[in-house]
Protein backbone atom coordinates (compact mmCIF):
# COMPACT_ATOMS: atom_id res chain seq x y z
CA UNK A 1 0.00 0.00 0.00
CA UNK A 2 1.49 3.15 -1.09
CA UNK A 3 1.94 5.63 1.95
CA UNK A 4 0.06 8.57 2.67
CA UNK A 5 1.46 12.09 1.87
CA UNK A 6 1.21 12.90 5.52
CA UNK A 7 3.11 9.98 6.12
CA UNK A 8 6.07 10.34 3.60
CA UNK A 9 6.47 14.27 4.85
CA UNK A 10 7.22 12.79 8.48
CA UNK A 11 9.42 10.42 7.13
CA UNK A 12 11.35 12.52 4.77
CA UNK A 13 11.94 15.13 7.52
CA UNK A 14 13.30 12.05 10.02
CA UNK A 15 15.44 11.28 7.10
CA UNK A 16 16.60 15.07 6.56
CA UNK A 17 17.02 15.32 9.83
CA UNK A 18 19.31 11.85 10.36
CA UNK A 19 21.14 13.27 7.42
CA UNK A 20 21.59 16.76 8.91
CA UNK A 21 23.16 14.81 12.34
CA UNK A 22 25.28 12.87 10.18
CA UNK A 23 26.82 15.53 8.43
CA UNK A 24 27.41 17.59 12.11
CA UNK A 25 29.40 14.31 13.50
CA UNK A 26 31.61 14.07 10.93
CA UNK A 27 32.21 17.88 10.66
CA UNK A 28 32.50 17.84 14.72
CA UNK A 29 35.21 14.81 14.11
CA UNK A 30 37.07 16.63 11.27
CA UNK A 31 37.36 19.85 13.01
CA UNK A 32 38.48 18.43 16.41
CA UNK A 33 41.60 17.38 14.41
CA UNK A 34 42.41 20.51 12.86
CA UNK A 35 41.56 22.57 16.62
CA UNK A 36 44.26 19.70 17.60
CA UNK A 37 46.62 20.91 15.18
CA UNK A 38 46.29 24.54 16.14
CA UNK A 39 46.60 24.18 19.65
CA UNK A 40 49.66 22.05 19.21
CA UNK A 41 51.00 24.76 16.79
CA UNK A 42 50.35 27.28 19.03
CA UNK A 43 52.12 26.15 22.23
CA UNK A 44 55.25 25.35 20.29
CA UNK A 45 55.35 28.89 18.51
CA UNK A 46 55.00 30.35 22.39
CA UNK A 47 57.49 28.06 23.46
CA UNK A 48 59.79 28.50 20.37
CA UNK A 49 59.63 31.63 18.61
CA UNK A 50 61.50 33.73 20.81
CA UNK A 51 64.49 31.20 20.65
CA UNK A 52 64.04 31.51 16.43
CA UNK A 53 66.86 33.60 15.00
CA UNK A 54 69.74 32.94 12.51
CA UNK A 55 72.08 32.72 15.73
CA UNK A 56 69.67 29.37 16.49
CA UNK A 57 70.16 28.38 12.96
CA UNK A 58 73.53 28.68 12.46
CA UNK A 59 74.74 27.46 15.62
CA UNK A 60 76.36 24.14 16.44
CA UNK A 61 74.71 22.57 19.75
CA UNK A 62 75.77 23.88 23.29
CA UNK A 63 75.70 23.47 27.04
CA UNK A 64 74.42 26.77 26.95
CA UNK A 65 71.54 27.83 26.27
CA UNK A 66 71.76 30.89 24.60
CA UNK A 67 74.64 29.89 22.58
CA UNK A 68 72.79 25.99 21.52
CA UNK A 69 71.88 25.71 17.93
CA UNK A 70 70.29 23.69 15.40
CA UNK A 71 73.17 23.95 12.34
CA UNK A 72 74.18 20.27 12.62
CA UNK A 73 70.73 18.77 12.87
CA UNK A 74 69.44 20.48 10.13
CA UNK A 75 72.51 19.86 7.74
CA UNK A 76 72.26 16.06 9.22
CA UNK A 77 68.42 16.28 8.52
CA UNK A 78 69.36 17.11 4.74
CA UNK A 79 72.00 14.88 4.44
CA UNK A 80 70.06 11.89 5.05
CA UNK A 81 67.23 13.07 3.11
CA UNK A 82 68.88 13.54 0.45
CA UNK A 83 70.52 9.90 0.46
CA UNK A 84 67.33 8.46 1.43
CA UNK A 85 65.65 10.14 -1.68
CA UNK A 86 69.22 8.66 -3.37
CA UNK A 87 68.59 5.04 -2.43
CA UNK A 88 64.57 4.34 -1.68
CA UNK A 89 63.09 5.89 -4.87
CA UNK A 90 64.83 4.04 -7.74
CA UNK A 91 64.21 1.13 -5.37
CA UNK A 92 60.71 1.42 -4.52
CA UNK A 93 59.86 2.75 -7.95
CA UNK A 94 61.57 -0.33 -9.67
CA UNK A 95 60.08 -3.06 -7.61
CA UNK A 96 56.95 -1.44 -7.80
CA UNK A 97 57.12 -1.46 -11.72
CA UNK A 98 58.58 -5.10 -11.46
CA UNK A 99 55.20 -6.38 -9.73
CA UNK A 100 52.88 -3.93 -11.58
CA UNK A 101 54.05 -4.78 -14.88
CA UNK A 102 56.33 -7.75 -15.42
CA UNK A 103 55.58 -10.45 -12.36
CA UNK A 104 52.56 -11.86 -13.50
CA UNK A 105 50.16 -13.06 -11.16
CA UNK A 106 51.95 -15.80 -10.20
CA UNK A 107 52.32 -17.12 -6.42
CA UNK A 108 55.62 -15.45 -5.95
CA UNK A 109 54.45 -12.04 -6.36
CA UNK A 110 51.60 -12.55 -4.56
CA UNK A 111 53.98 -13.62 -1.46
CA UNK A 112 56.00 -10.57 -2.29
CA UNK A 113 52.94 -8.16 -2.29
CA UNK A 114 51.87 -9.50 1.17
CA UNK A 115 55.25 -9.24 2.91
CA UNK A 116 55.63 -6.00 1.62
CA UNK A 117 52.43 -5.08 2.87
CA UNK A 118 53.59 -6.17 6.70
CA UNK A 119 56.74 -4.95 6.45
CA UNK A 120 54.67 -1.16 6.17
CA UNK A 121 53.66 -1.84 9.76
CA UNK A 122 56.60 -3.07 11.36
CA UNK A 123 57.71 -0.38 14.19
CA UNK A 124 60.38 1.75 12.95
CA UNK A 125 62.49 0.74 15.80
CA UNK A 126 62.87 -2.94 15.04
CA UNK A 127 64.23 -1.56 11.62
CA UNK A 128 66.63 0.42 13.31
CA UNK A 129 68.01 -3.04 15.17
CA UNK A 130 68.30 -4.06 11.40
CA UNK A 131 69.99 -1.47 10.35
CA UNK A 132 72.55 -1.51 13.65
CA UNK A 133 72.71 -5.71 13.19
CA UNK A 134 73.37 -5.21 9.12
CA UNK A 135 74.36 -1.91 8.39
CA UNK A 136 76.37 -0.53 11.43
CA UNK A 137 77.89 -4.02 12.37
CA UNK A 138 78.03 -6.57 9.65
CA UNK A 139 79.10 -4.65 6.75
CA UNK A 140 80.91 -2.01 9.38
CA UNK A 141 79.40 1.14 7.54
CA UNK A 142 79.93 2.40 11.16
CA UNK A 143 77.56 4.91 12.84
CA UNK A 144 77.66 6.99 9.69
CA UNK A 145 75.31 8.76 7.37
CA UNK A 146 74.73 5.95 5.00
CA UNK A 147 73.86 3.60 7.98
CA UNK A 148 71.11 6.10 8.69
CA UNK A 149 70.21 6.24 5.35
CA UNK A 150 69.79 2.62 4.40
CA UNK A 151 67.99 2.71 7.39
CA UNK A 152 65.56 4.58 6.42
CA UNK A 153 65.42 3.37 3.49
CA UNK A 154 64.58 0.14 5.01
CA UNK A 155 61.54 1.88 6.62
CA UNK A 156 59.70 3.66 3.73
CA UNK A 157 60.52 1.49 0.90
CA UNK A 158 57.12 -0.62 1.67
CA UNK A 159 55.22 2.59 1.69
CA UNK A 160 57.10 3.64 -1.54
CA UNK A 161 56.47 0.78 -3.41
CA UNK A 162 52.79 0.86 -2.14
CA UNK A 163 51.84 4.09 -3.17
CA UNK A 164 53.70 3.69 -6.38
CA UNK A 165 52.03 0.53 -7.43
CA UNK A 166 48.69 2.12 -6.61
CA UNK A 167 49.34 4.61 -8.94
CA UNK A 168 50.87 2.56 -11.91
CA UNK A 169 47.79 1.01 -11.43
CA UNK A 170 45.73 4.43 -12.25
CA UNK A 171 47.22 4.33 -15.72
CA UNK A 172 44.18 2.85 -18.25
CA UNK A 173 45.33 -0.36 -19.82
CA UNK A 174 43.90 1.05 -23.22
CA UNK A 175 47.31 2.72 -23.10
CA UNK A 176 49.54 0.24 -23.10
CA UNK A 177 46.91 -1.78 -25.52
CA UNK A 178 48.03 1.70 -27.37
CA UNK A 179 51.81 1.10 -27.40
CA UNK A 180 51.47 -2.39 -27.70
CA UNK A 181 49.70 -2.07 -30.83
CA UNK A 182 52.64 0.25 -32.00
CA UNK A 183 55.19 -2.64 -31.98
CA UNK A 184 56.52 -1.43 -28.64
CA UNK A 185 58.16 -3.81 -26.55
CA UNK A 186 56.75 -4.14 -22.56
CA UNK A 187 59.70 -2.13 -21.70
CA UNK A 188 59.05 0.39 -23.91
CA UNK A 189 55.23 0.85 -22.94
CA UNK A 190 56.55 1.16 -19.36
CA UNK A 191 59.31 3.68 -20.03
CA UNK A 192 57.44 5.83 -21.96
CA UNK A 193 53.97 6.08 -21.13
CA UNK A 194 53.62 3.62 -17.93
CA UNK A 195 55.98 5.74 -15.82
CA UNK A 196 55.18 9.50 -17.58
CA UNK A 197 51.48 8.41 -16.81
CA UNK A 198 51.79 7.16 -13.02
CA UNK A 199 54.77 10.14 -11.91
CA UNK A 200 52.41 12.50 -9.79
CA UNK A 201 51.14 9.38 -8.04
CA UNK A 202 54.35 7.94 -7.69
CA UNK A 203 56.02 12.03 -6.36
CA UNK A 204 53.23 12.13 -3.95
CA UNK A 205 53.96 8.85 -2.67
CA UNK A 206 57.41 9.37 -2.32
CA UNK A 207 57.55 12.93 -0.61
CA UNK A 208 54.58 11.54 1.99
CA UNK A 209 57.58 8.63 2.76
CA UNK A 210 60.42 10.92 3.15
CA UNK A 211 57.85 13.14 5.10
CA UNK A 212 57.68 9.92 7.25
CA UNK A 213 61.53 9.54 7.26
CA UNK A 214 62.45 13.13 8.35
CA UNK A 215 60.08 13.09 11.58
CA UNK A 216 61.19 9.35 12.62
CA UNK A 217 63.66 9.19 15.68
CA UNK A 218 63.96 5.54 16.85
CA UNK A 219 65.82 3.77 13.99
CA UNK A 220 68.38 6.65 14.19
CA UNK A 221 68.80 6.32 18.10
CA UNK A 222 69.05 2.92 17.42
CA UNK A 223 72.23 2.98 15.07
CA UNK A 224 73.90 5.44 17.07
CA UNK A 225 73.35 8.76 15.01
CA UNK A 226 75.03 10.83 17.91
CA UNK A 227 73.14 13.64 20.43
CA UNK A 228 75.95 16.10 20.24
CA UNK A 229 77.94 17.14 17.07
CA UNK A 230 79.71 19.75 16.96
CA UNK A 231 80.64 19.78 13.28
CA UNK A 232 78.72 19.82 9.73
CA UNK A 233 78.79 15.75 7.75
CA UNK A 234 81.26 16.68 5.16
CA UNK A 235 80.36 13.00 3.13
CA UNK A 236 77.91 9.67 3.30
CA UNK A 237 80.21 8.32 5.83
CA UNK A 238 80.80 10.72 8.48
CA UNK A 239 78.57 10.56 11.19
CA UNK A 240 75.75 12.60 12.03
CA UNK A 241 72.82 13.83 14.06
CA UNK A 242 69.23 14.95 13.18
CA UNK A 243 66.47 17.54 13.85
CA UNK A 244 64.30 14.99 16.10
CA UNK A 245 67.45 13.69 17.35
CA UNK A 246 68.31 16.82 18.72
CA UNK A 247 64.98 18.15 19.89
CA UNK A 248 64.54 14.72 21.95
CA UNK A 249 67.52 15.54 23.36
CA UNK A 250 67.00 19.18 24.57
CA UNK A 251 63.36 17.84 25.59
CA UNK A 252 64.98 15.37 27.67
CA UNK A 253 67.05 17.75 29.58
CA UNK A 254 65.95 19.48 33.12
CA UNK A 255 65.98 23.10 32.01
CA UNK A 256 63.51 25.00 30.97
CA UNK A 257 65.51 27.02 28.25
CA UNK A 258 66.40 23.51 26.91
CA UNK A 259 62.63 23.23 26.11
CA UNK A 260 61.75 26.09 24.55
CA UNK A 261 64.99 25.62 22.08
CA UNK A 262 63.03 21.99 21.53
CA UNK A 263 59.98 23.55 20.69
CA UNK A 264 62.17 26.00 18.40
CA UNK A 265 63.65 23.09 16.88
CA UNK A 266 60.17 21.37 16.04
CA UNK A 267 59.22 25.03 14.35
CA UNK A 268 62.44 24.19 11.93
CA UNK A 269 61.48 20.52 11.36
CA UNK A 270 57.78 21.96 10.84
CA UNK A 271 59.66 24.12 7.98
CA UNK A 272 61.77 21.41 6.46
CA UNK A 273 58.08 19.45 6.30
CA UNK A 274 56.65 21.91 4.78
CA UNK A 275 58.90 23.13 2.47
CA UNK A 276 58.77 19.49 1.19
CA UNK A 277 55.12 19.09 0.81
CA UNK A 278 55.16 22.02 -1.07
CA UNK A 279 57.64 21.41 -3.83
CA UNK A 280 55.90 17.69 -3.62
CA UNK A 281 52.72 19.29 -5.03
CA UNK A 282 54.14 22.04 -7.06
CA UNK A 283 56.12 19.40 -9.28
CA UNK A 284 52.98 17.11 -9.57
CA UNK A 285 50.68 19.50 -10.54
CA UNK A 286 52.68 20.54 -13.21
CA UNK A 287 53.83 17.57 -14.93
CA UNK A 288 49.69 16.95 -13.99
CA UNK A 289 49.42 19.62 -16.50
CA UNK A 290 51.56 18.29 -19.27
CA UNK A 291 49.73 15.38 -18.99
CA UNK A 292 46.17 16.76 -19.45
CA UNK B 1 24.60 -14.02 -59.97
CA UNK B 2 28.04 -13.29 -61.87
CA UNK B 3 28.21 -9.68 -60.10
CA UNK B 4 28.64 -11.52 -57.24
CA UNK B 5 31.41 -14.01 -57.87
CA UNK B 6 34.14 -13.27 -56.18
CA UNK B 7 37.41 -13.43 -57.92
CA UNK B 8 38.94 -14.31 -55.36
CA UNK B 9 37.53 -17.13 -53.83
CA UNK B 10 39.32 -19.64 -55.72
CA UNK B 11 41.47 -22.46 -53.48
CA UNK B 12 44.34 -21.49 -51.95
CA UNK B 13 47.72 -21.85 -53.78
CA UNK B 14 46.91 -20.56 -57.03
CA UNK B 15 47.99 -17.30 -58.41
CA UNK B 16 44.55 -15.66 -56.88
CA UNK B 17 44.99 -17.05 -53.52
CA UNK B 18 47.91 -14.06 -53.05
CA UNK B 19 46.03 -11.81 -52.99
CA UNK B 20 45.04 -12.57 -49.42
CA UNK B 21 47.21 -11.24 -46.65
CA UNK B 22 45.76 -13.09 -43.71
CA UNK B 23 44.48 -16.30 -43.98
CA UNK B 24 42.53 -18.05 -41.29
CA UNK B 25 42.01 -21.82 -41.21
CA UNK B 26 40.16 -23.14 -38.41
CA UNK B 27 41.04 -20.49 -35.73
CA UNK B 28 39.63 -21.40 -32.48
CA UNK B 29 40.15 -18.83 -29.68
CA UNK B 30 39.87 -20.33 -25.93
CA UNK B 31 39.42 -17.88 -22.95
CA UNK B 32 40.67 -20.93 -20.64
CA UNK B 33 37.96 -23.06 -20.74
CA UNK B 34 35.47 -21.20 -22.79
CA UNK B 35 35.86 -20.80 -26.27
CA UNK B 36 34.77 -17.48 -28.05
CA UNK B 37 35.94 -18.74 -31.32
CA UNK B 38 34.96 -21.86 -33.57
CA UNK B 39 36.78 -23.20 -36.17
CA UNK B 40 36.59 -20.35 -38.27
CA UNK B 41 38.65 -20.23 -41.92
CA UNK B 42 38.82 -17.58 -44.09
CA UNK B 43 41.05 -15.43 -45.53
CA UNK B 44 41.43 -11.04 -45.90
CA UNK B 45 42.17 -9.67 -48.95
CA UNK B 46 44.49 -7.09 -50.11
CA UNK B 47 43.72 -3.50 -50.29
CA UNK B 48 40.00 -4.43 -49.16
CA UNK B 49 37.43 -4.31 -46.50
CA UNK B 50 36.48 -7.14 -44.35
CA UNK B 51 33.75 -6.69 -41.79
CA UNK B 52 33.49 -8.44 -39.23
CA UNK B 53 29.57 -8.56 -38.39
CA UNK B 54 27.51 -10.45 -35.54
CA UNK B 55 25.59 -10.05 -32.37
CA UNK B 56 27.36 -8.90 -29.18
CA UNK B 57 29.56 -11.52 -27.49
CA UNK B 58 29.59 -13.56 -31.12
CA UNK B 59 33.67 -13.38 -30.92
CA UNK B 60 33.89 -11.07 -33.44
CA UNK B 61 36.36 -8.55 -31.67
CA UNK B 62 38.20 -11.65 -29.85
CA UNK B 63 38.90 -13.16 -33.42
CA UNK B 64 40.43 -9.27 -34.18
CA UNK B 65 42.53 -9.17 -31.64
CA UNK B 66 44.44 -12.34 -32.69
CA UNK B 67 45.64 -11.62 -36.31
CA UNK B 68 48.00 -9.12 -34.05
CA UNK B 69 48.37 -10.94 -30.92
CA UNK B 70 46.64 -8.80 -28.72
CA UNK B 71 44.95 -11.20 -27.00
CA UNK B 72 48.68 -12.41 -25.82
CA UNK B 73 47.66 -9.92 -22.94
CA UNK B 74 44.53 -11.47 -22.11
CA UNK B 75 45.35 -13.92 -19.31
CA UNK B 76 44.38 -17.18 -20.44
CA UNK B 77 43.30 -16.77 -23.86
CA UNK B 78 44.54 -19.63 -26.55
CA UNK B 79 44.48 -19.40 -30.08
CA UNK B 80 44.36 -22.87 -32.37
CA UNK B 81 44.22 -23.92 -35.61
CA UNK B 82 46.47 -21.30 -38.31
CA UNK B 83 46.43 -17.74 -39.59
CA UNK B 84 49.04 -17.34 -42.19
CA UNK B 85 50.51 -14.07 -42.65
CA UNK B 86 52.76 -13.90 -45.60
CA UNK B 87 52.56 -17.90 -45.08
CA UNK B 88 54.06 -17.69 -41.94
CA UNK B 89 51.66 -19.00 -39.38
CA UNK B 90 51.27 -15.61 -36.78
CA UNK B 91 51.17 -18.09 -33.95
CA UNK B 92 54.43 -20.31 -34.45
CA UNK B 93 57.16 -20.99 -32.10
CA UNK B 94 59.39 -18.55 -33.50
CA UNK B 95 57.32 -15.63 -34.40
CA UNK B 96 57.98 -12.58 -32.65
CA UNK B 97 54.51 -10.66 -31.33
CA UNK B 98 56.20 -7.65 -31.29
CA UNK B 99 57.33 -7.54 -34.83
CA UNK B 100 53.90 -8.92 -35.59
CA UNK B 101 51.93 -5.82 -34.36
CA UNK B 102 54.23 -3.57 -36.01
CA UNK B 103 53.42 -5.10 -39.30
CA UNK B 104 49.53 -5.30 -38.41
CA UNK B 105 48.67 -1.90 -36.48
CA UNK B 106 45.38 -1.49 -34.60
CA UNK B 107 42.84 0.82 -33.76
CA UNK B 108 40.73 0.43 -30.93
CA UNK B 109 36.65 1.48 -29.75
CA UNK B 110 37.96 4.05 -27.88
CA UNK B 111 40.01 6.75 -28.72
CA UNK B 112 43.06 5.86 -27.28
CA UNK B 113 45.68 9.10 -27.84
CA UNK B 114 49.12 8.97 -25.15
CA UNK B 115 48.82 11.81 -22.90
CA UNK B 116 51.28 13.65 -25.17
CA UNK B 117 51.16 16.10 -27.44
CA UNK B 118 49.71 15.33 -31.23
CA UNK B 119 53.14 15.11 -32.49
CA UNK B 120 54.67 12.57 -30.25
CA UNK B 121 51.62 10.52 -30.07
CA UNK B 122 52.30 10.04 -33.89
CA UNK B 123 56.48 10.10 -33.92
CA UNK B 124 56.80 7.65 -30.87
CA UNK B 125 55.64 4.52 -32.93
CA UNK B 126 58.19 4.71 -35.53
CA UNK B 127 60.77 5.92 -33.61
CA UNK B 128 60.75 3.46 -30.99
CA UNK B 129 60.92 1.14 -34.18
CA UNK B 130 64.50 2.27 -35.38
CA UNK B 131 62.73 5.02 -38.06
CA UNK B 132 65.02 7.68 -38.17
CA UNK B 133 64.73 10.07 -41.14
CA UNK B 134 62.26 13.34 -40.48
CA UNK B 135 59.57 12.46 -38.30
CA UNK B 136 58.30 15.87 -39.00
CA UNK B 137 57.56 14.67 -42.66
CA UNK B 138 56.59 11.26 -41.31
CA UNK B 139 54.03 13.19 -39.08
CA UNK B 140 52.56 15.77 -41.39
CA UNK B 141 52.05 12.74 -44.04
CA UNK B 142 50.04 10.23 -41.00
CA UNK B 143 47.69 13.35 -39.93
CA UNK B 144 47.13 14.14 -43.72
CA UNK B 145 46.37 10.13 -44.78
CA UNK B 146 43.75 10.36 -41.50
CA UNK B 147 42.50 13.50 -42.82
CA UNK B 148 43.20 14.99 -39.64
CA UNK B 149 46.29 18.03 -41.20
CA UNK B 150 43.82 20.98 -41.24
CA UNK B 151 42.47 20.45 -38.06
CA UNK B 152 45.75 20.20 -36.11
CA UNK B 153 48.25 21.71 -38.31
CA UNK B 154 48.99 24.77 -36.26
CA UNK B 155 49.08 23.08 -32.73
CA UNK B 156 50.70 19.90 -32.93
CA UNK B 157 52.44 20.30 -29.75
CA UNK B 158 49.33 20.36 -27.84
CA UNK B 159 48.11 18.21 -25.54
CA UNK B 160 46.44 15.24 -28.36
CA UNK B 161 43.64 15.06 -24.92
CA UNK B 162 42.01 18.21 -26.09
CA UNK B 163 40.96 16.99 -29.66
CA UNK B 164 37.67 15.85 -29.78
CA UNK B 165 36.46 12.23 -29.69
CA UNK B 166 36.66 12.32 -33.51
CA UNK B 167 39.20 13.71 -33.99
CA UNK B 168 41.44 11.83 -31.28
CA UNK B 169 40.19 8.90 -33.04
CA UNK B 170 40.89 10.04 -36.06
CA UNK B 171 45.14 10.61 -34.53
CA UNK B 172 44.88 7.18 -33.61
CA UNK B 173 44.53 5.94 -36.66
CA UNK B 174 46.99 8.57 -38.32
CA UNK B 175 49.44 6.85 -35.24
CA UNK B 176 48.35 3.93 -37.03
CA UNK B 177 48.85 4.48 -39.91
CA UNK B 178 52.64 6.07 -39.42
CA UNK B 179 53.75 2.61 -38.91
CA UNK B 180 52.83 1.60 -42.32
CA UNK B 181 51.30 -1.49 -41.33
CA UNK B 182 50.30 -4.14 -43.94
CA UNK B 183 46.98 -4.84 -42.70
CA UNK B 184 44.82 -2.58 -40.03
CA UNK B 185 42.68 -3.32 -37.88
CA UNK B 186 40.08 -1.69 -36.38
CA UNK B 187 37.58 -2.73 -33.44
CA UNK B 188 34.51 -1.02 -33.75
CA UNK B 189 36.16 2.26 -34.62
CA UNK B 190 33.17 4.51 -34.57
CA UNK B 191 31.52 3.16 -31.86
CA UNK B 192 32.66 6.17 -29.43
CA UNK B 193 31.59 9.06 -31.99
CA UNK B 194 28.62 10.81 -33.37
CA UNK B 195 27.10 10.42 -36.62
CA UNK B 196 29.57 13.14 -38.21
CA UNK B 197 32.80 12.10 -36.90
CA UNK B 198 31.67 8.19 -38.06
CA UNK B 199 30.86 9.73 -41.40
CA UNK B 200 34.54 10.91 -41.33
CA UNK B 201 36.01 8.16 -40.73
CA UNK B 202 34.14 5.86 -43.20
CA UNK B 203 35.29 8.28 -45.84
CA UNK B 204 38.60 8.07 -44.87
CA UNK B 205 38.65 4.12 -45.17
CA UNK B 206 37.66 4.40 -48.59
CA UNK B 207 41.08 6.78 -49.39
CA UNK B 208 42.73 4.02 -47.29
CA UNK B 209 42.23 0.89 -48.86
CA UNK B 210 43.94 2.40 -51.81
CA UNK B 211 47.08 1.47 -49.98
CA UNK B 212 45.76 -0.59 -46.72
CA UNK B 213 44.16 -3.89 -46.08
CA UNK B 214 41.84 -3.03 -43.19
CA UNK B 215 39.59 -5.10 -41.24
CA UNK B 216 36.79 -3.78 -39.45
CA UNK B 217 34.49 -5.36 -36.80
CA UNK B 218 31.42 -3.20 -36.33
CA UNK B 219 28.42 -3.49 -34.70
CA UNK B 220 26.64 -0.91 -37.41
CA UNK B 221 25.11 -3.32 -39.93
CA UNK B 222 24.64 -0.35 -42.24
CA UNK B 223 28.26 0.88 -42.12
CA UNK B 224 29.44 -2.76 -42.54
CA UNK B 225 26.52 -2.57 -45.97
CA UNK B 226 28.36 0.96 -46.75
CA UNK B 227 31.91 0.88 -46.32
CA UNK B 228 32.84 -2.98 -46.56
CA UNK B 229 33.88 -5.34 -49.47
CA UNK B 230 33.70 -8.48 -48.10
CA UNK B 231 31.80 -9.67 -44.83
CA UNK B 232 32.28 -12.59 -42.27
CA UNK B 233 28.73 -13.11 -40.19
CA UNK B 234 29.74 -14.42 -37.09
CA UNK B 235 27.41 -16.03 -34.08
CA UNK B 236 27.83 -17.60 -30.60
CA UNK B 237 32.16 -17.83 -31.78
CA UNK B 238 31.04 -19.88 -35.55
CA UNK B 239 31.35 -18.10 -38.72
CA UNK B 240 28.01 -18.41 -40.06
CA UNK B 241 28.55 -16.67 -43.71
CA UNK B 242 31.80 -15.42 -45.54
CA UNK B 243 30.98 -13.77 -48.37
CA UNK B 244 31.24 -10.57 -50.90
CA UNK B 245 29.33 -8.09 -48.71
CA UNK B 246 26.79 -7.30 -51.74
CA UNK B 247 25.84 -10.60 -51.12
CA UNK B 248 25.29 -11.27 -47.76
CA UNK B 249 23.04 -8.22 -47.36
CA UNK B 250 20.70 -9.35 -50.21
CA UNK B 251 21.15 -12.91 -51.06
CA UNK B 252 22.90 -14.26 -47.97
CA UNK B 253 23.19 -18.12 -48.41
CA UNK B 254 21.95 -18.71 -45.04
CA UNK B 255 18.95 -18.08 -43.39
CA UNK B 256 20.64 -16.90 -40.02
CA UNK B 257 22.80 -14.26 -42.04
CA UNK B 258 19.15 -12.49 -43.49
CA UNK B 259 17.40 -12.76 -40.28
CA UNK B 260 20.90 -11.12 -38.80
CA UNK B 261 20.67 -8.35 -41.44
CA UNK B 262 17.61 -7.15 -41.72
CA UNK B 263 17.32 -7.01 -38.38
CA UNK B 264 15.06 -9.45 -36.95
CA UNK B 265 17.54 -10.27 -34.02
CA UNK B 266 20.81 -9.19 -32.46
Amino acid sequence: MPLSSEQESINLARRHRKARLFTLICGMVTWSGVLLLAVLLYQVSIDGFRWLDWQFIDSFPSRFPERAGIKSALVGTLWLIGLVALISIPVGVSTALYLEEFAGKGKIAKIIEVNIANLAGVPSIVYGILGLAIFVRYMALERSLVSGALTMSLLILPVIIIASREAIKTVPMSIRYAAYSLGATKWQTTWAHVLPASFPGIMTGVILALSRAIGETAPLIMIGALTFVAFLPEGPMDSFTALPIQIYNWVSRPQEEFHQLAAAGIIILLAVLLLMNATAIYIRNKTERRLK
Amino acid sequence: MSEFQDPDMSAPGTKMHKKSVLELRDVSIFYTENQAVKDVSFNIRRNKITAIIGPSGCGKSTLLRSLNRMNDFVEGARVEGELLFADENLYGKDVDPVEVRRRIGMVFQKPNPFPKSIYNNIAWGPVINGYNDSTDELVEKSLKQAALWDEVKDRLHESALNLSGGQQQRLCIARALAMEPEVLLMDEPCSALDPISTAHIEDLMFELKQRYTIVIVTHNMQQAARISDYTAFMEMGDLIEFNVTKRIFTRPAVKRTEEYVTGRFG
